[in-house]
């Protein structure tokens, strides 16, 4: 455009005042010349409470699973979950801060002996299986579900949904307690029995992702639905492509970022659910042990013993909590609405932009909150 | 209209006739109803065995059972003809009467931590969003996450272990050392430091002041031993009732607006006045008594603000009308708290208030005050474990609806005709932003009465997810079916009022006829 006409100057003016109003809000320079991919990640690493999530969610992973050992392999740690030892200092932990010393026990013993850091990274290897193997499964029963009914309509979302409907109110507590009846059936074999008996959490996995996927598939549908009504699925069809090329590769990385945030929230609400299933006795059961069950082994003995009760809390509040971080700051860096905020730079306000740089709105990422708070509501089923 | 709520309901009754179908099988495949006495040694354990199975009726395949049970719920749709038939539990009783009681216990229990989370949520998420990116924001937000990831059997045991036995404790000789009523008070000032918005100066005189007044407090507390004999007394209340009087008009009116303010403060004049004249009305209190106060309280408020009037009755009747609630409430604090000594001192009782089990003491006898204290000091700790967890949700939510609309056009409109902050706030944003939450709290109120088995268990209140964790436990398909069929048509229902609420509150979204 040679001449600006007055319609532009009213949309550049329009665009100071919004510079002005949103102080602070950094224009998306950094979009420029970068794949899409390369933006999120930039975002996501510039968030700093993604990154302290991260880190901290990488290290408990790595001591979890280094520590008392994986599917046979052995560990570093001298003790596992199961072994008894003597009671040394009366079982109170040995760690100490000042001066930093590991100890012979560092988070303590229960009354029979057995070395609670050892129960405890086994509770969260059982946690982080629990949540990955639930996050797959949802994930993917999720999507197809949610593509399907939202990209060929009719009567097969008619059917998927309703389906869906009907999962969504089934208890997740009758499911585990069905579960847990299986595992419990060690002799008499079906081939799921058997393999419920060995693997006990995965197979809780199983079951849980097997109920989790209905909100996602919600979420998918509805992205789906908006999706396929672009011009660009039009000029697909057009020429020629395939209903799965179409979903494969033109819709489905558009929706994306709903997908990976909501996978996460769904992850993060899962180790809650497992936590709890094992408190109330329908989870991960003795000899085995999970964070939750440890945590209801032991809350009769907070008066004598407190530590038994506090690290495996910790544990979970501190995976909880650095999965929700990571979430959150995944949903940051893919709502294309996101602005950069600096709060430096908004204290010296009253620097208006430049004109021909394009401020992004300030609208904080409505949506993507707005399905944090879905997710949340939806957490708190298990309370 | 009408056919859309006709479609929505034979949806739901197909979708429950499928799921319950579901329940029924998955839960008669949870297991043996027979194992226990299996494993029994006993000499009559045929014959156990035997009436175990024809109670449950386990000669008749599973999905069977479901039409037999399906026949007698279909009872339950006759309307007044009182032939609902739920079956029977392992014990014998009627599942009907169980679910009565437990739904009783589960109300108690959720409604007043509901009420109160959503209040506090929408509150912090209205401030948030109004001090986007201040220290109180990150503050909050951070305790929202906090609170989404704690495990609520882990804050259950913690709250017995301090709220319920350390603060026993500490009743039995309540005095408060210097330094921990000037510790508690420096929290309190911190937390006004980071509250209080505006410049650093107003900042650090606000904390200021909060820490010397809180601190104060606490060593009249400890002085006086006012927590053995409590009572907020007539002046107390008259100072509170003429800060409530100025908050209440400055939300609702607008400290301008002087007739609203003059209203106000003669409903607490009113009210200060009405303190003394009830009290012996008040000795003889019952449930339905303090229902019709409260109506008429604000109906003397309504009537106070009509009188005096000004530009805009509405505003000194709405003003008027919400402070004489507020100091109502405050009247009957203190007359629960004139009951306190009595309570505490009680024979059932014996010096140990807050209780950690159960939802009331067995067997305690008293008027309604003392009845009332014992609910309370019972609720007191499951009602803050749920509030804790559950806030998180609201106050998110909230922020972000808020956000969203403080960033509309209409609202810089409102701003541009040089409306006050207070007005654009309070009657073009906040109207607003409610109406996405309005749904949200549709939809989670109808999780509720089945959301609460954790809470329960812990805190062994007998109510609907105690009677579902309780059927599942003994492979007891019928009370499992019972809690399922209540919790899933409230679910239903409300998912279908936070639709239409939805398209009533927000003349854009029309539901598809």
């Amino acid at each position: 455009m040679s001449q600006p006409s007055q319609q532009d100057e009213i949309v550049a003016e329009q665009a100071n005042l919004k510079g002005q109003q949103a102080a602070g809000i950094e224009p998306v320079i950094e979009a420029r010349g970068l794949s899409q991919g390369q933006i999120v990640r930039k975002r996501f690493l510039g968030h700093s409470g993604a990154i302290v999530g991260l880190v901290v969610f990488a290290i408990i992973f790595l001591m979890a699973f280094t520590s008392v050992g994986y599917a046979g392999i052995p560990g570093w740690w001298k003790y596992t979950h199961e072994a008894v030892s003597p009671l040394a200092n009366d079982g109170a932990p040995t760690a100490s801060l000042w001066p930093l010393a590991w100890g012979e026990h560092p988070f303590g013993q229960d009354r029979i002996g057995r070395d609670l850091f050892a129960m405890t990274m086994r509770g969260a290897q059982q946690s982080i299986t629990i949540m990955v193997v639930i996050g797959l499964i949802a994930g993917l029963i999720g999507v197809a579900v949610g593509a399907l009914a939202g990209y060929f309509r009719g009567w097969t979302e008619a059917i998927l949904m309703r389906l869906t409907d009907i999962i969504i109110i089934i208890p997740a507590l009758l499911l585990a307690a069905v579960m847990a009846q299986f595992a419990g059936r060690r002799d008499e074999g079906s081939w799921f029995a058997s393999f419920a008996s060995t693997n006990g959490v995965l197979a809780l996995g199983i079951f849980l992702g097997l109920i989790s996927w209905v909100g996602l598939a919600r979420l998918m549908r509805g992205e789906f639905l908006t999706l396929r009504e672009r011009e660009f699925v039009d000029a697909a069809r057009i020429s020629g492509a395939s209903n799965a090329r179409i979903i494969f590769k033109h819709i489905l990385p558009n929706a994306v970022g709903v997908l990976i945030v909501n996978v996460t929230l769904t992850m993060s609400a899962a180790i809650l659910t497992e936590t709890a299933l094992s408190y109330l006795g329908v989870g991960v059961k003795s000899p085995d042990t999970s964070l939750g069950l440890l945590i209801s082994q032991n809350q009769e003995a907070f008066t004598t013993r407190p530590w038994l009760f506090w690290f495996p809390g910790l544990f979970i509040v501190l995976i909880c909590l650095s999965i929700n971080f990571i979430g959150d700051g995944l949903r940051d860096a893919f709502d294309p609405r996101q602005k950069k905020f600096n709060p430096k730079k908004a204290r010296d306000t009253g620097s208006p932009l430049a004109p021909g740089q394009t401020p992004v709105a300030a609208q904080e990422g409505s949506a993507g909150d707005r399905a944090a708070g879905g997710g949340a509501a939806s957490g708190d089923k298990g309370a | 209209m009408v056919t859309y709520i006709v479609r929505r309901l034979v949806t739901a009754a197909l979708i429950l006739l499928g799921a319950s179908f579901l329940v029924y099988l998955l839960t008669a495949a949870s297991g043996d109803p027979l194992a226990e006495f299996r494993a029994s040694s006993s000499p009559n354990k045929q014959q156990l065995m035997d009436s175990r199975s024809a109670l449950l009726d386990l000669e008749t395949p599973a999905p069977l059972r479901y039409f037999k049970w399906l026949g007698g719920a279909a009872q339950c749709l006759v309307p007044f003809a009182g032939t609902c038939d739920l079956g029977k539990n392992i014990a014998g009783q009627p599942i009907t009467d169980a679910l009565g009681h437990a739904l009783v216990q589960t109300l108690t229990l959720v409604t007043a931590a509901t009420i109160l989370a959503i209040l506090i949520g929408i509150t912090l998420g209205i401030i948030t969003a109004l001090r986007q990116y201040s220290s109180l924001d990150y503050g909050v937000t951070f305790m929202a996450f906090l609170f989404f990831s704690l495990p609520i059997f882990w804050v259950a045991v913690l709250l017995k272990e301090f709220g319920a036995i350390g603060f026993n404790n500490f009743l039995r000789n309540p005095e408060i050392p210097l330094p921990v009523a000037i510790g508690v008070g420096a929290v309190f000032g911190l937390v006004a430091i980071v509250v209080a918005g505006g410049d650093a100066r107003r900042r650090v005189l606000m904390g200021g002041t909060v820490f010397a007044a809180v601190s104060a407090i606490l060593v009249y507390f400890s002085v006086t031993l006012w927590f053995k004999t409590p009572g907020l007394g007539p002046v107390v209340i008259a100072i509170a009732g003429v800060g409530l009087a100025f908050a209440v008009t400055l939300l609702t009116a607008g400290l301008r607006n002087r007739k609203a303010l003059q209203s106000a403060l003669i409903a607490v004049g009113v009210g200060v006045v009405a303190y003394f004249v009830i009290q012996p009305l008040l000795s003889q209190a019952t449930f339905l008594m303090i229902v019709l106060l409260a109506v008429a309280t604000v109906l003397v408020g309504m009537g106070i603000g009509y009188l005096v009037g000004g530009y805009d009755r509405g505003q000194s009747m709405r003003a008027a009308a919400i402070t004489s609630f507020l100091l109502g409430l405050l009247i009957v604090l203190d007359r629960f708290m004139q009951a306190w000594p009595a309570y505490f001192n009680n024979s059932r009782v014996r010096g140990r208030p807050i209780a950690t089990i159960g939802a009331g003491t067995p067997n305690i006898e008293g008027d309604f005050w003392i009845l009332g204290l014992d609910s309370f000091t019972h609720l007191i700790l499951p009602t803050t474990a749920l509030i804790l967890i559950s806030l998180a949700g609201y106050t998110r939510f909230t922020r972000a609806s808020m956000l969203e609309i403080m960033n509309m056009d209409y609202i810089r409109t409102a701003r541009a005709k040089g409306l006050s902050e207070r007005t654009v706030v309070m009657r073009h944003a906040f109207r607003n932003a409610l109406i996405p939450v309005a749904t949200i709290v549709a939809f989670d109120i109808g999780g509720l009465i089945g959301g609460a088995v954790i809470t329960e268990t812990v805190f062994s209140v007998r109510g609907m997810g105690f009677l579902f964790l309780d059927g599942i436990l003994h492979v007891d398909p019928n009370p499992v079916m019972g809690v399922f069929i209540c919790v899933a048509i409230t679910a239903m229902v409300f998912n279908l009022i936070a639709d239409l609420a939805y398209s009533a509150l927000d003349p854009r979204v029309r539901v598809k006829a």
